[in-house]
């Protein structure tokens, strides 16, 4: 990768767009062709990226469907990334990537981020072409992919009205175009079971065509962010280290804000658990903390989720493991926590294996995951049935308007929203939006103590203020233009 | 929502017929009783697992040539394509006893494996990735400003099922424990799985193993299923998963088009529907117990039709001979007539069928690429008894329970010491021999010949390749 980041002056790419339509030029983005780029562009042109990029995220944990979520990513690709020309946008849309791909491929979570909305984005771009353009595209980029003959179809014509049937959609007939791919370029065809799969390989209909497509620039992005990666941290992070790196460093942040890896203010106790669990807790570490007092244990997912909140409300390490071997022990002899569970606690603190000091689970990987039979953990908001969550509501001394307030939010899908509705009737005041389990005990505290204190001396409030504020300087949402 | 003792107990009568199995598995006392052992009494099962037994049977009948030439993938061999460094860079990982754990050994050959496994006596041995590096030299390839940096290349895709994760069905026994009630929820795994890995992805190298206690792990070999990313192996693990509720959603299983996806339909006509109705259905009294059936219940979408037949079954008293059946044919037929009510009615019984029968994988292991899985013919410690694979195309046939344990592989090595035939290995003579034999001809065979053609086609594009590139670069 060559970054060429000139005084002032920007020339554009001289293999300019051939105008029009929504992507101008959809791109693998194999390689960056020598640019010269303006400082303020550089990083300009990250951050309108970056507002697409930020609000598919927000789409998905919502829970959007497909279709939406790409009308949605066309629109703000539209808004964000206007240029006077098509050559420009081709610019634009390669420098972005680039500059992103940069600040985005430094930890394994960022790149797991940078992935999957940079997917999410190619994979509407696409979709918004018409079919000519795309097949354009495959034949530019070598994919290889046949539709398949009148014969084989009818043989298969069964097991493909089978698939349509199930996903609720018509019945393909002769003029649908299939094509058959192995099925190890297709992976989120086969985890929706979309496609019929016969002996390795799988049907895809014209219309998912997308997928396959996708699946190759998901592929190639990996790849790439793997050898970004080395890049970084073996040349570009040392050699820039008075230019570039900072606007890069800083790049990743604006989007992260806090990850509560590192308690905000103070340790807590395991004899305050209780008390905090009943007041400041979200619902779905109480739901877990409960359960686990009341069953003695808690599967992994669930010790996942509770056991990393817990470290960022401040519980130390002695303290974690004294607290799951309480209760474990309770069902178990000690040899066994020590063997089979106090190795992972230690691990997410960082004191084993790779060593790394895991951060707490955001909101949007907890309404993401897939609680299955037996599992505690994830979002009530989004995993419950209807019944539960609202019995859990009322067990909440909420009031019936507000239990209906948080089922409406529910019904529509805003989970994080629901959450903050349900917060600002437990406090009775005004939530900052939640993101993150840690975000929503940290308002708890804050509002609770403002409570008990009204009227404290000056210094020590606002002292206090400042310390649990969720949102740290660098994290605040991204300005809107 | 559990229902954990109360289900034990309802399960008790059973229990006490397969008492055997679960024998040491609930209650975590290990300890032996070493006077027992020297009076030589007949107690199995509390001495099915010593330190001393395990080192006879790693002495004496581990299949040590066995494993190293299923890892090798025929890169043992003379051919000049074979890959020399192939089996020394995947790794091990030994638990001894007191839960010392070792990771990221890695042995060169099957004699180093034998010599290690001989000297350090592991209670447990487990399998990982092939690396691009020797595991056991890893340190030096970690530091930042290396071009290689450590990672899995090469694994086997693995499943594990474990009957824990259907404790909310079993009224039989509950966690570690399994009975012949309960294990054909095994036995249907393995034969959904198996004919979906076959028939739908097109594996032909697959390897079922008992777990040594109360699940089973499935390893696929196919060199095009060793070699697929993590992703890849996510979207494979998920298009198994149908059982979606957690515990605070009763539906499980929702099926919203008016059809079922061909693996699912096939899965449902020729296995689910037969095992829900002769096996699962009697076996844990689904419909006569009335715990049993109001979760039965709960997953019919019609209040009315909810109410009328808990009414209905309350008041009948379950001690006719057969209710299960009686009350699944009521069930359906008036699921069949609500038919015209709504769509929601219309998958109600293929639901409550897929959600007391179709295999539940633990996600985790198959997801990624460097995840641990216990190598076969290990030894479980808790249950003395060897991971001996299963064949699939005879799935219901075994029994976990006549699996055999370490003291009667001794015993049988003993019985038989007087009459030594030289030529004859020593677990030929056990009955460990059936499981020799079948883990050799119907699972090494196969892969040593896909193994050899796969190893010359490489070798041949590899020398074409070389062959045109020399006018390239001079």
């Amino acid at each position: 990768m060559e970054y060429k980041v000139a005084g002032n002056k920007r020339t554009s790419f001289g293999d300019g767009g051939d105008g029009g339509g929504v992507s101008s030029r959809l791109s693998f983005y194999q390689n960056s062709s020598d640019v010269d780029v303006s400082l303020e562009d550089f990083e300009q042109f990250a951050l309108d990226r970056l507002r697409v990029l930020k609000a598919i995220e927000e789409a998905r944990t919502r829970g959007r469907k497909q279709e939406d979520v790409d009308t949605l990513v066309i629109d703000l690709w539209r808004k964000h990334m206007r240029t006077p020309s098509a050559a420009d946008l081709a610019a634009k849309d390669m420098i972005s990537h680039f500059v992103l791909r940069l600040a985005y491929c430094r930890t394994e979570d960022l790149r797991r981020w940078f992935l999957g909305m940079e997917t999410a984005l190619f994979r509407a771009r696409f979709r918004a072409e018409t079919p000519d353009a795309q097949r354009k595209f495959m034949e530019d980029q070598k994919l290889p992919y046949k539709a398949i003959s009148a014969a084989e179809f009818s043989s298969v014509k069964e097991k493909l009205g089978q698939v349509a049937r199930s996903l609720n959609q018509p019945v393909p007939n002769a003029d649908n175009t299939f094509y058959k791919v192995p099925f190890e370029e297709v992976p989120e065809l086969v985890s929706a079971r979309r496609v019929y799969l016969q002996r390795g390989f799988a049907f895809v209909p014209r219309d998912q065509l997308a997928s396959i497509v996708v699946g190759q620039f998901r592929g190639r992005l990996t790849k790439a962010l793997a050898l970004t990666n080395r890049l970084w941290t073996t040349t570009i992070a040392a050699e820039e280290k008075d230019r570039l790196t900072p606007i890069v460093e800083a790049l990743s942040m604006r989007y992260l804000g806090a990850d509560y890896s590192q308690p905000s203010k103070g340790y807590v106790g395991i004899q305050d658990l209780d008390n905090l669990a009943k007041k400041s807790f979200p619902l779905c570490m109480r739901h877990l903390f409960f359960n686990l007092r009341h069953d003695h244990h808690l599967k992994f997912g669930g010790r996942q989720q509770l056991g990393l909140f817990l470290k960022g409300v401040g519980l130390k390490l002695e303290d974690a493991l004294n607290f799951w071997r309480s209760e474990f022990t309770m069902k178990m002899p000690v040899e066994k926590f020590d063997k089979e569970y106090a190795y992972s606690i230690r691990h997410n603190f960082g004191k084993e294996g790779k060593r790394v000091d895991y951060t707490p689970y955001s909101c949007m990987k907890i309404i993401t995951s897939t609680p299955g039979v037996g599992d505690h953990h994830g979002c009530p908001y989004r995993h419950f049935s209807q019944e539960n969550l609202r019995a859990v509501l009322e067990d909440q001394q909420l009031n019936p308007r507000a239990v209906e307030a948080v089922m409406d939010k529910v019904r529509n899908r805003h989970y994080q929203l629901a959450c903050a509705t349900t917060f600002e009737a437990i406090h009775g005041c005004p939530s900052d939006g939640i993101n993150h389990p840690n975000q929503y005990f940290e308002q708890s505290r804050k509002a609770l103590q403002c409570d008990q204190d009204e009227v404290p001396e000056k210094g020590q409030q606002s002292g206090m203020v400042q310390n649990v504020s969720p949102h740290p300087v660098e994290s605040t949402p991204l300005p809107v233009p | 929502m559990r229902s954990g003792p109360a289900a034990k107990d309802i399960g008790f009568a059973h229990c006490a017929l397969v008492a055997a199995t679960s024998f040491g598995a609930g209650s975590m006392e290990v300890d032996e009783n070493p006077q027992r052992i020297a009076a030589g009494q007949p107690q199995p099962q509390q001495n099915d697992f010593s330190p001393d037994y395990l080192k006879l049977y790693y002495g004496r009948l581990f299949p040590y040539s066995e494993m190293h030439k299923w890892l090798s993938y025929g890169n043992d061999g003379k051919h000049p394509g074979c890959d020399a460094s192939f089996f020394s860079r995947r790794e091990f990982s030994f638990t001894l006893e007191h839960d010392i754990y070792l990771r990221y050994l890695s042995f060169h050959d099957a004699a180093a494996l034998e010599a290690a496994i001989r000297e350090k006596c592991p209670h447990k041995i487990d399998i990982g990735a092939v690396y691009n590096v020797d595991p056991s030299k890893r340190t030096a390839y970690s530091g930042a400003g290396g071009d290689k940096v450590f990672s899995p290349v090469e694994r086997e895709l693995v499943f594990d099922v474990d009957m824990t994760d259907y404790d909310d069905i079993r009224s039989c026994c509950s966690g570690a424990d399994i009975c012949l009630l309960c294990w054909p929820l095994m036995t249907i795994a393995i034969k959904v799985v198996d004919t979906a890995l076959r028939d739908d992805f097109g594996f032909e190298h697959i390897l079922w193993v008992y777990s040594g206690r109360r699940g089973v792990h499935c390893w696929v070999c196919d060199s095009r299923a060793r070699r697929l990313t993590n992703e890849q192996r996510s979207s494979i693990a998920d298009y198994f998963r149908v059982c979606k509720g957690n515990e605070m959603n009763g539906k499980k299983v929702a099926f919203t088009g008016p059809a079922l996806h061909p693996s699912l339909l096939r899965a449902y006509t020729e296995v689910l529907k037969k095992y829900f109705e002769e096996k699962i259905l009697p076996n844990q009294k689904l419909l006569a117990e009335e715990e049993n059936f109001m979760k039965v219940l709960e997953m019919v979408p019609d209040d009315n039709l909810r109410s009328q037949m808990r009414s209905k079954w309350q008041s009948s008293s379950s001690s006719s001979e057969e209710p299960n059946s009686k009350r699944w044919k009521q069930l359906k037929t008036f699921l069949e007539q609500g038919k015209s009510k709504g769509q929601a009615l219309r998958r109600c019984v293929e639901e409550i069928i897929f959600s007391y029968t179709y295999p539940r994988l633990d996600m985790e292991v198959s997801k990624h690429m460097n995840h641990l899985l216990k190598a076969p013919f290990c030894v479980h410690p808790k249950t003395g008894r060897v991971c001996i694979p299963i064949d699939p195309n005879n799935c219901e046939a075994f029994n976990p329970l006549e699996v055999p344990t370490l003291s009667q592989l001794l015993d049988e090595l003993n019985r038989v010491d007087t009459e030594l035939d030289p030529r004859q290995k020593d677990w030929e003579r056990t009955s460990l021999a059936n499981s020799i034999r079948y883990f050799r001809t119907s699972v090494l065979d196969p892969l040593a010949r896909t193994n050899k053609a796969e190893l010359e086609s490489s070798y041949r594009a590899k020398l074409q390749e070389m062959a045109s590139k020399p006018n390239l670069s001079w």
